[in-house]
């Protein structure tokens, strides 16, 4: 987005209705607070103070706050889940620290940042240390694009979904930086398998967003919540829905493609030699992404900020994510963790030809009702969707029967896939 | 205010590295990222020009599109050929492979 | 094109970090580092695009060169892992540092000389649109399809000589 667009005080901006950069501010994160400050700036043209810096506080103070309420999330998530992974397991979770364990992440933050901080004697020193910051950063960045609720966005980027998939592929950079500088072969095989399974499952999760964004004709989040205007794109996309629960499940190393910790095997992963607050960086920086791509598929699939009932609308926008990671939360729980090469052949077999054939058959629907499609197709795409995976995972079960096992050559040892 | 040449200006600069990288380096890895140090200056001239000179027709931004795609696929070939050259001679030193040299 | 002082600034910041950064992928001695700062350069010039207010191919050069082609190479230098050896420059130091500093310049002689013919419309706030109408116009969709064929025969390519005869 050009800044200078952004950068003109108080005037209505010609996008968002007439709406205005301190109005989507005051409205929605502080009532009426917006427009004061602006009339107290002396209206369109505050004086003396040059717009760029007016927008660089703006925006400053808004990235606090996106930032803040992610940060908050990431301690209740982690609650949440080691409380559900209890009563899933028949037990009851942790519930000593306040009311039913209510503060038992603040002991937690606590825990981790009195730990000794520990750094390998023969590590790349400054590598290590920054690495967790380069896996928190892009995940923090996912955030600027969603829009909260009508006009609540941080950034309204055009480009809005490609943005996200842009900016959380650069996590996996962090992820080789600590692998590599630990100087430990179990976090740099970490490391490889990880990047490995993201850059294949980031074509499936690209392709399924595909869907979406010819149905919308835009690739702005906004826009696409808007443009979901009785019925989420889930039931247009049944499909697309779930490759693209399946690939983000697996771009955030949930369950069952958890190869970044596979203990049994592997220690844990690439943050092996992490201890005291980087570790817990890098925790934050997972359970953000959570939070994120479930903003995500919230945004993309279940109608955003809308909902049936009249509520506000970062009320619905946040019951659905929650929705959705007690999903994720569920899944990790219930399906164990698939082996290198399943994975892959999920990914390139089952996943990669399921986000064609949804794209060719939206593209067709499109083609034959340009004017809106039918409620009749709802039915039709869930029955449609149903056989396709019935197919796929048929044909992929007859082949993942047990082969005669080829010894790996030996430059592709370390990427362990067969 | 930026002014066209600045722009030009920081490409050329980006630009003369990735080929002094080019000339200098011995890894044929190292070589492969000078070479797309040298395509992302390319890329910011053709995106300047369109903005500072045709905004309306777009096309070098479209060119830096096809730019990307081919780089894309050249990469993709060049570190197959790496990887090769690695498991026959167990070194990228491109100053070892010198079977077509006179 | 107007541009405001915030742009310019942070065309500044981006340009200084992106120069920085590329000298360091040519200089330093340690290849994974080269590789990490290689990646510092990409994003900057995607900050660079966003300044030009091109958003779209700021957007793809984060996708495709930040978070695949610098993966690619950090897969590579992982791979063959000459690491240890270093990175060490050849005979053509010399002579590179001499062509390089030629071939700069004479780009700066060129277009500081150049009457350029500055268009005075205001560029496009979103090129997202317009680039898809224009990608897929008559004008373009044949070199937009052969693209297309010549990233499959690339892959398949890649799959060719990756694997070998041998096995």
């Amino acid at each position: 987005m050009p800044v200078d667009r952004l950068a003109t005080g108080c005037q209505p901006l010609g996008f968002w209705d007439g709406m205005g950069l301190w109005e989507q501010w005051g409205i929605n994160f502080f009532p009426r607070l917006g427009d004061t400050m602006c009339r107290a700036m002396g209206g369109a043209t505050p004086g003396g103070i040059p717009d760029w810096l007016i927008f660089a506080i703006l925006g400053l103070a808004g990235a606090f706050a996106v930032v803040n309420v992610a940060m908050l999330g990431v301690p209740y998530v982690i609650l949440l889940e080691r409380k559900l992974l209890g009563r899933f397991q028949h037990r009851v979770g942790p519930n000593r620290v306040g009311f039913f364990g209510l503060l038992q992440p603040m002991a937690d933050g606590i825990k981790l940042m009195t730990k000794e901080d520990i750094t390998p004697r023969v590590a790349d020193k400054l590598v290590f240390s920054l690495a967790p910051l380069v896996f928190v950063v892009p995940v923090l960045l996912m955030f600027a694009p969603l829009p909260w609720a009508p006009h609540a966005v941080l950034a309204d980027l055009d480009v809005g979904i490609l943005y996200i998939v842009a900016v959380t592929s650069a996590a996996e950079i962090g992820v080789f930086m600590g692998g590599w500088s630990s100087n430990n072969k179990f976090s740099l095989f970490g490391a490889m398998r990880v990047v490995a399974l993201v850059v294949s499952y980031e074509i499936p999760l690209v392709l399924a967003i595909v869907g979406v964004v010819m149905l919308t004709g835009s690739l702005n989040l906004a826009a696409i919540v808007e443009g979901q205007r009785f019925v989420p794109n889930l039931l247009w996309q049944p499909l697309g829905f779930i490759v693209f629960m399946i690939a983000v499940s697996a771009e955030l190393n949930r369950a069952p493609f958890d190869l970044l910790e596979a203990d049994s095997e592997l220690v844990s992963g690439f943050h092996t030699e992490y201890s005291g607050m980087k570790w817990g960086v890098i925790q934050i920086g997972e359970y953000a992404a959570i939070i994120g791509f479930s903003g995500i598929i919230a945004t993309l699939f279940l109608s955003g900020w809308k909902g049936p009932a009249p509520m506000p609308g970062y009320l619905w926008f946040v019951l659905k994510m929650g929705m959705i990671i007690s999903g994720f939360i569920w899944v990790r729980a219930t399906i164990p963790r698939l082996r290198v090469d399943q994975i892959m052949n999920l990914g390139w077999k089952f996943l990669l030809p399921l986000a064609l054939i949804n794209i060719f058959v939206t593209a067709g629907e499109i083609l034959a009702y340009p004017d809106g499609l039918p409620v009749w197709l709802i039915p039709v795409n869930f029955a449609f969707a149903a056989i396709v995976v019935a197919v796929a995972a048929r044909l992929l079960g007859i082949q993942g029967q047990p082969r005669q096992v080829v010894p790996a050559p030996p430059v592709f040892e370390t990427m362990a896939s067969s | 205010m930026i002014e066209l040449e600045y722009v030009l200006f920081l490409s050329a600069v980006l630009f003369s590295l990735g080929l002094f990288g080019v000339l200098a380096r011995r890894n044929a890895v190292m070589i492969l990222l000078a070479i797309e140090l040298m395509l992302n200056a390319v890329n910011i001239n053709l995106v300047a020009f369109t903005v500072y000179l045709s905004p309306d027709l777009l096309v070098g931004i479209i060119f830096a599109i096809f730019i990307i795609t081919v780089a894309a696929a050249e990469l993709a070939l060049a570190l197959a050929i790496v990887l090769r050259l690695y498991r026959t001679r167990s070194s990228v030193n491109v100053d070892e492979v010198n079977l077509m040299r006179w | 094109m107007h541009v405001g002082t915030g742009a310019s600034i942070a065309f500044w910041i981006m340009a200084v970090v992106a120069v920085v950064s590329a000298s360091g992928v040519i200089l330093l001695k340690d290849i994974f580092r080269a590789a990490l700062l290689l990646v510092v350069s990409f994003l900057s010039i995607a900050g660079i695009f966003v300044t030009l207010n091109a958003d779209f191919i700021a957007a793809v050069q984060v996708l495709i060169y930040a978070g695949a082609i610098s993966i690619l190479l950090i897969f590579a230098i992982l791979l063959t892992r000459d690491v240890q050896e270093g990175n060490p420059s050849n005979r053509l130091k010399i002579p590179g540092m001499f062509m390089g500093a030629v071939l700069l310049t004479a780009l700066i002689v060129v277009f500081v000389n150049t009457e350029w013919r500055l268009s005075t419309e205001a560029p496009l706030d979103s090129t997202t649109a317009a680039l898809a109408d224009l990608l897929f116009s008559n004008k373009f969709v044949l070199a937009f399809e052969i693209a297309s064929v010549l990233l499959l025969a690339a892959m398949i390519g890649a799959v060719v000589l990756a694997r070998g005869e041998d096995e």
